[in-house]
């Protein structure tokens, strides 16, 4: 990956107090950058950056290059991070944040799987309040890269004829009770 | 005769996961523990609602926590590492941030913190090993093992932060109940490394890395089986050695059971009942060492829709 030099005024100090002020962004500034986050994360070999080289970019205030990274998509969510963080920052909600701005700014990699099936996860439960993993799995290859249903066929039969594919599109019953959207 | 356990199954306990719910619901049935189904729950949200909408991810929640208050159930039982994480995260947001909890129960109509906090979210390993514990199962222990080494897989989320089911890091209860029915575990340094969760259908050659890395220190250990806790795990471990296979050329095939079918297997149930058809990888390791019973046959023509 090609170094790049960053200048302060690219910089934005006030978007990294905002994330600081969200719930789990507390910690953000104690950073040691120990890197103990990098080393214990089972995906940061295949980052563009790591966690620590995130909450670098966070607390500087270098917002697009942190929304716009592939890291905050392969962030599997394991918490292996936060549990080890020296200084108890919840890496994995700081994430989560930041994976809510970019899906609302679009800043996220165009025709990537990961954000789009997250919207499309989303979009599911949001009507039925169940997800069915047939039709997600479906709708995240239409909007991504339809060939990858190709790679998928032998794991699908093996789903079928094991009795693990289910292609009833599950629903709750009162799915009035269920979360509605809050901004467009 | 004990409250009834309330039971959470999550999405994927009804699809890919099914063999969790068939081992689970017959292990709790020979242990004598009733388990009711939460009436009309809904999705946990898992890590993708929270990426895009975190007041609505916690709705979700509070919605399952409601229905599990209505029900009465003082414990709610959530197999699925992903469920059993959210709730528990949800748990400890409405304590951290007592108002946004407030707002987000009275925007599903009560106000009160109350909602979340009169249910304890459990993992069906922790509940087995502090309400049933070891020795009890021991005791019931009606069938020898006759199967190979098993590496206890424990996954991610379920130890971390938010759990009580073990240790972060180090977690032993699984190893300890398969102990107990005399499976010789291994020991497995990766045991809470992640298999990547969703990663598998969405960046497909990280996520089989992740789980070609976890299968190959498995047999490097010696084991010829892993036992996962979680839905995901299993189906990421078990659906996808054979393009494992293809792309590296090596001879890795292993059977990948939920704990609940090995302690379900010890204590009589039954092989269909526990889902042991529903193995994708290692099926003749598996009919070798849970071997049909006549009378199985049948019920398994039965058990089989």
């Amino acid at each position: 990956m090609q170094r790049e030099l960053k200048f302060q005024r690219e910089a934005n100090p006030e978007w990294a107090r905002q994330v600081s002020e969200r719930p789990g962004g507390e910690g953000v500034f104690s950073c040691l950058q120990c890197g103990a986050c990098s080393g214990t994360c089972p995906l940061s070999i295949y980052m563009d950056f790591g966690p620590r080289r995130i909450i670098a970019l966070v607390r500087e205030g270098f917002r697009k290059d942190a929304l716009s990274s592939q890291t905050i998509w392969l962030c599997a969510s394991c918490y292996s991070c936060t549990v080890h963080c020296p200084r108890q920052i919840h890496i994995t909600d700081i994430m989560y944040g930041l994976k809510r701005e970019a899906i609302q700014e679009r800043l996220y990699p165009r025709r990537f799987a990961v954000p789009i099936l997250a919207q499309e996860f989303c979009a599911m439960v949001r009507r039925n309040g169940r997800s069915s993993e047939f039709w997600l799995v479906l709708r995240m290859a239409l909007r991504s890269n339809p060939f990858i249903l190709f790679g998928m066929m032998r794991t699908g039969w093996d789903l079928l004829r094991t009795g693990r594919l289910s292609l009833r599109r599950e629903r709750i019953r009162d799915v009035s009770a269920l979360p509605r959207q809050e901004v467009a | 005769m004990p409250a009834a356990y309330g039971y959470f199954p999550g999405c994927s306990l009804k699809g890919t996961g099914v063999a969790y719910e068939e081992s689970l619901l017959t292990l709790f049935r020979l242990l004598e523990l009733p388990l009711a189904e939460l009436d009309d729950w809904n999705c946990c949200g898992a890590t993708s609602y929270m990426s895009i909408d975190e007041r609505s991810a916690f709705q979700l929640s509070a919605r399952n926590f409601a229905l599990a208050h209505k029900a009465n159930h003082r414990d709610l039982i959530a197999p699925c590492s992903a469920c059993y994480l959210v709730l528990r995260k949800t748990q400890d947001y409405v304590e951290r941030y007592p108002q946004t909890g407030r707002e987000i129960a009275a925007s599903m109509g009560n106000g009160s913190l109350k909602v979340f906090q009169s249910v304890r979210v459990r993992h069906p390993l922790e509940v087995l090993y502090t309400d049933v514990g070891p020795g009890e199962i021991r005791k019931r222990m009606v069938r020898p093992w006759r199967g190979g080494r098993v590496a206890c897989y424990y996954g991610c989320q379920m130890v971390r932060p938010y759990g009580e089911a073990d240790r972060d890091h180090d977690p032993t209860r699984m190893d300890e109940l398969l102990a107990a029915v005399e499976a010789p575990t291994v020991p497995f340094s990766l045991k809470t490394k992640c298999c990547g969760g969703s990663l598998t259908g969405t960046t497909h050659e990280v996520g089989v890395r992740l789980n070609y890395i976890l299968l190959k220190e498995a047999a490097r250990k010696g084991a010829q089986a892993i036992a996962t806790a979680c839905p995901l795990c299993q189906y990421n471990l078990d659906a996808y050695q054979h393009e494992i296979r293809r792309a590296t050329g090596e001879r890795l095939e292993m059977p990948i059971l939920y704990f609940t079918q090995i302690l379900g297997w010890a204590l009589g149930g039954d092989r269909a009942a526990l889902g042991f058809q529903r193995a994708i990888s290692g099926r003749r390791e598996i009919a070798q060492w849970f071997p049909k019973s006549p009378a199985g046959k049948r019920a398994e023509k039965e058990a089989y829709v």
